[in-house]
């Protein structure tokens, strides 16, 4: 094909880059019109119900289903054993993992339960409250064993095993050094140290995992409705776990009721809901209820970490030491493991800062609660919060402002491409203009002053910073290199139909944060046509290129790179048509407004649907040796960089009830740095709901067990989230720094705001309660934790 | 197992007469029986929101209440308030602040929003945030809904276009 002229899109007449505009798929969820996968109900469908372990850890021993059997309406009631023929066990590690260790997995456990919640027996009726009805009537003969709890003792000679096969809890050990930290220790004008607590927590998506799976014996295909959010990934296991033929898994992801990562990874009761459907040959539909819910979503977060900053007489960081141990259930999460978020913190703390000699060592435990595995910025909130915990920290050690202190150790915004102390390839950053910005945005002198003044009359407000990096448009590192079918590609097929439509068909997918509307955009500019004439697939393995789903904040960066390399093929393959019957060079042409016309006018010379229906229906009037090429697809990865990283920095603003212990959020900023912004009115709200989930982790959400292994708290009244009246009106800004790594220049924004909230939190907590000698560590801050730190209580 | 029950109500405008299990709740007997499937559950215990429905004029959680509970009663979802176009200006807000994202909580709250203008037409966004706090949304963060719920207030009174 002809090389055609492309002005950069930012130029473009048709370019929707960098403008708001309103997701047109909003309107059906407006209208109540949305399909979640609860909404589907299919001919002679049937619903399973899961009994669960009652017991952190118990032996199963005789299962009696006759009674649930004989029950009105049930259809059948399959234990372990009876669904091990239909499904094989898969084992959560990955093999770049070294060391890593877990055992095989079942989609439900033949003789032996290792977590409260558990799936143990299915109980498949005619409806949801008759298969409960049914599972009441199932007696299962346990025997409860001792339980390994705690993380801190799940190494100990003496901690019960979770897996006795595997001789003890490890699941794995992690370390990242550079430099030699504990010759500076040893040195050190100053050394600042501080053990951090994250509680467990979970994600808590609006609408709950659900799935349907309808297999027909009549051709062997299998289609699966699934609340998801990487179909292609997802084909690829149930097909293999179930021992199908990939292409006859159909999965289809359409509208997800919320995601954050919870929704990307392999639950039992799904693969058991998938093998059902095979065994009964007819529709099986699963929906967890919340109390489900909380005991078999995954948990996130439960980590503790102590941390050390050495420091300068003139306030530079020179070692930082960090060491990190969490529990993450009994088994690692298939496929993308349950240490990532340990690999994450080693990888990712202090990346803000020069750092001149660093260590980082992690140990993952296994433990009889329920699995833990990646959320929303996974490790990042830890990794931030250590971070900047350990600079305010510093920063009060050294006499300096916290700003200042960030000043002088924010790595240089001139100083890219360079690596981080913990080796982490960094590509373009810009901490201090984000610094910057952030401070005239907030007024942060102002704010200064004002809390001075209100401290003489008793009232206690802080101030809290964290600069923050974002993980973003991943490569293969995390996944496909350790052997999981986890794309890091994507593709994007684009096509112009003879009604004149443009029609995108993309691997990621739809959780509401924009992903359709932010394809049209970009193919609408690359091809040159209006946003309404564009329509966008998503989420059905049989409709998109294969790719990767939404995942580690890529849509926008890789499938929209995608897109706007299939566009540009596409407007070529358009003008090369359009050149032969206009008997003009393509160079001289453009597509402006869906129209061919004269490179640098709006003069028409032919429009779209015009130029594709002669290309459809009258291809007498073509030269013989032009065959139009009106369907192109392209794809993307990041090469060059294992990820590309967002950053920018956050700023709380508090008040603290120094009598009660209540902490209210007056305000809270954003400044943050994704490249080139597609939307920014998604972009913002990405930013302020991931902030929103971040203050939930840091104030509120706390998966609460027993020392049994006893979820104490799981129903949505005991588990508290951010509500409206508590929340602050969040301040979004700007720093522009496009990836090199592509031509659209984009990078993710999906998990910046959770991934920096928290520190900011913490560390304007403990401004607050400075002047009372006072300072919390753990999160969830509750008004107790702040009460005990007050000596009050 | 539970005796069934017969229900006769006006489900958004339309004259219903259904035999259901007496133990149905409301929200299910909406989604599963009549297929108003615009109608969510996220928790099934009353705190969420998402199942919010006008029973009477009311706003109820279709969760909490059973289906045998609106004998007689007028029922109305966010299908029918779509089609008569009681929630067309709120919508319309929505849809330009982008005050929904994954769109499972939007009927509940479109709902609670159109209850808050109609009993407290005067609302700011301190009262605005009060008044949807039992409305969960994982999303968003509220503060688009906050802002589209303050633009709607402020078009109904007359004045121009919300600050955001
Ligand atoms: S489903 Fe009714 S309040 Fe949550
Ligand atoms: S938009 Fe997803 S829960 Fe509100």
């Amino acid at each position: 094909m002809a090389d055609t002229p492309f002005l950069s899109f930012h130029d473009r007449p048709n370019s929707y880059i960098g403008r708001s505009v309103p997701r047109p798929n909003a309107k059906r969820l407006l209208h109540g019109r949305g399909v979640f996968v609860d909404d589907i109900k299919l001919p002679r469908m049937v619903h399973v119900y899961f009994v669960r372990s009652v017991h952190a850890h118990a032996k199963i021993g005789k299962i009696d289903a006759s009674r649930a059997e004989a029950h009105p309406g049930v259809a059948a009631v399959v234990t372990g054993a009876q669904l091990a023929e239909y499904c094989k066990p898969w084992v959560g590690t990955l093999s770049h993992l070294e060391g890593m260790k877990s055992p095989p997995q079942r989609a439900m456990p033949i003789d032996r339960a290792t977590w409260q919640g558990e799936p143990v027996v299915a109980v498949i009726a005619e409806s949801r409250a008759v298969a409960e009805d049914a599972a009441e009537l199932v007696e299962i003969d346990w025997e409860p064993l001792p339980a390994a709890t705690d993380m801190k003792t799940a190494l100990d000679a003496d901690a019960p095993l979770v897996h006795p096969d595997l001789g003890d809890n490890l699941c794995w050990r992690g370390e990242v050094k550079s430099g030699d930290v504990d010759a500076v220790f040893k040195k050190a004008h100053r050394v600042v140290e501080e053990t951090f607590v994250f509680a467990r927590h979970t994600g808590v998506t609006l609408e709950s995992r659900g799935i349907i799976a309808d297999y027909d014996p009549s051709d062997g295909r299998m289609t699966v409705y699934h609340a998801g959010q990487a179909p292609h990934n997802m084909q690829a296991i149930f097909a293999e776990q179930i021992g199908m033929p990939e292409p006859d898994m159909r999965v289809i992801s359409k509208d997800v009721g919320g995601a954050f990562g919870l929704k990307a990874h392999t639950y039992s009761d799904e693969v058991a809901t998938v093998a059902l459907a095979r065994m009964l040959g007819r529709p099986v539909k699963f929906i967890a209820d919340r109390l489900e819910s909380f005991v078999s979503d995954i948990h996130a977060r439960d980590h503790i970490v102590t941390g050390r900053m050495a420091i300068s007489k003139d306030g530079k960081i020179e070692a930082f030491d960090i060491d990190d141990l969490t529990g993450i259930g009994p088994y690692s999460m298939f496929p993308r493991t349950s240490v990532i978020e340990t690999y994450q913190i080693l990888n990712l703390t202090g990346v803000q800062y020069v750092i001149p000699n660093y260590r980082a060592r992690g140990a993952v435990v296994f433990q009889n609660k329920n699995m833990m595995c990646q959320y929303r910025a996974v490790g990042h909130p830890i990794a931030t919060t250590v971070s900047e915990g350990l600079a305010d920290l510093a920063a009060d050690a050294a006499g300096l402002d916290p700003v200042e202190f960030r000043r002088r150790n924010l790595m240089a915004d001139d100083s890219y491409p360079t690596k981080a102390a913990s080796g982490l390839p960094l590509e373009g950053l810009s901490h201090h203009a984000s610094l910057d910005k952030l401070l005239i945005l907030m007024d942060y002198d102002g704010l200064r002053r004002e809390q001075e003044a209100r401290r003489r009359d008793g009232v206690y407000r802080g101030i809290g910073l964290a600069s923050f990096i974002e993980i973003t448009n991943p490569g293969p590192l995390f996944y496909g290199s350790g052997g999981a079918r986890v794309s890091a590609t994507d593709g994007c097929t684009i096509r112009l139909d003879p009604s004149g439509i443009i029609t995108a068909a993309i691997g990621i997918t739809e959780q509401g944060q924009g992903t359709e509307t932010m394809i049209a955009q970009v193919a609408a500019t690359a091809v040159g046509v209006p946003m309404d004439q564009v329509r966008v697939l998503t989420g059905d393995t049989d409709k998109s290129p294969y790719g990767g789903g939404v995942w580690g904040s890529r849509g926008a960066g890789i499938g929209g790179e995608a897109t706007l390399q299939a566009g540009k093929a596409l407007r070529g393959n358009i003008l090369a048509v359009a050149s032969a019957i206009l008997q003009t060079e393509p160079a001289k042409l453009d597509i402006v407004d869906a129209k061919v016309v004269d490179m640098g006018t709006t003069t028409e010379r032919i429009s779209l649907a015009d130029l594709a229906a002669l290309a459809q229906f009258r291809t007498g009037d073509l030269p013989d040796d032009l065959q139009p090429e009106l369907v192109v697809t392209r794809h993307f990865r990041v090469t060059g960089y294992p990820f590309v990283l967002s950053n920018g920095v956050q700023a709380s603003h508090l008040e603290i009830d120094t009598n009660t212990g209540f902490i209210t959020l007056l305000k809270h900023w954003v400044v943050e740095d994704c490249g080139t912004i597609i939307n920014p009115q998604l972009v913002d709200e990405q930013v302020r709901g991931g902030v929103v989930q971040g203050l939930g982790g840091a104030l509120y959400e706390h998966c609460i067990y027993s020392d049994e292994g006893q979820l104490l708290n799981g129903n949505m009244a005991d588990y508290l989230v951010p509500m409206a009246a508590e929340m602050p009106d969040i301040v979004v800004g700007h720093v522009s720094t496009p990836t090199k790594t592509s031509e659209l220049g984009a990078k993710g924004a999906g998990e910046a705001g959770t991934g920096g909230a928290p520190a900011a939190v913490l560390n304007a907590v403990n401004d607050a309660l400075k002047p009372l000698g006072a300072r919390v560590t753990a999160q969830p801050i509750t008004p107790e934790s702040v009460l005990r730190a007050l000596g009050k209580l | 197992m539970s005796r069934d029950v017969e229900i006769t109500a006006r489900i958004n405008g339309e004259s219903v007469t259904k035999r259901v299990p007496a133990r149905t709740s409301l929200a299910d007997f909406l989604r599963y029986d009549l297929e108003l499937t615009g109608t969510h559950v996220g928790c099934e215990h009353g705190v969420c929101g998402a199942c919010t429905v006008r029973v009477d004029g009311d706003i109820v959680r279709g969760c909490l209440m059973l289906a045998a509970q609106i004998d007689g009663a007028e029922v109305e979802t966010v299908e029918g308030l779509s089609a008569s176009g009681e929630l067309a200006d709120l919508q319309a807000a929505f849809l330009e602040r982008n005050a929904l994202q994954c769109g499972f909580c939007t009927p509940g709250m479109l709902l609670a929003a159109s209850e808050l203008i109609a009993t407290q037409p005067g609302a700011g966004r301190k009262e605005i945030r009060a008044f949807i706090s039992g409305n969960y949304c994982r999303c968003t963060g509220y503060e688009a809904i906050v802002d589209a719920i303050e633009t709607v207030i402020k078009q109904r009174n007359g004045g121009g276009a919300a600050n955001g």
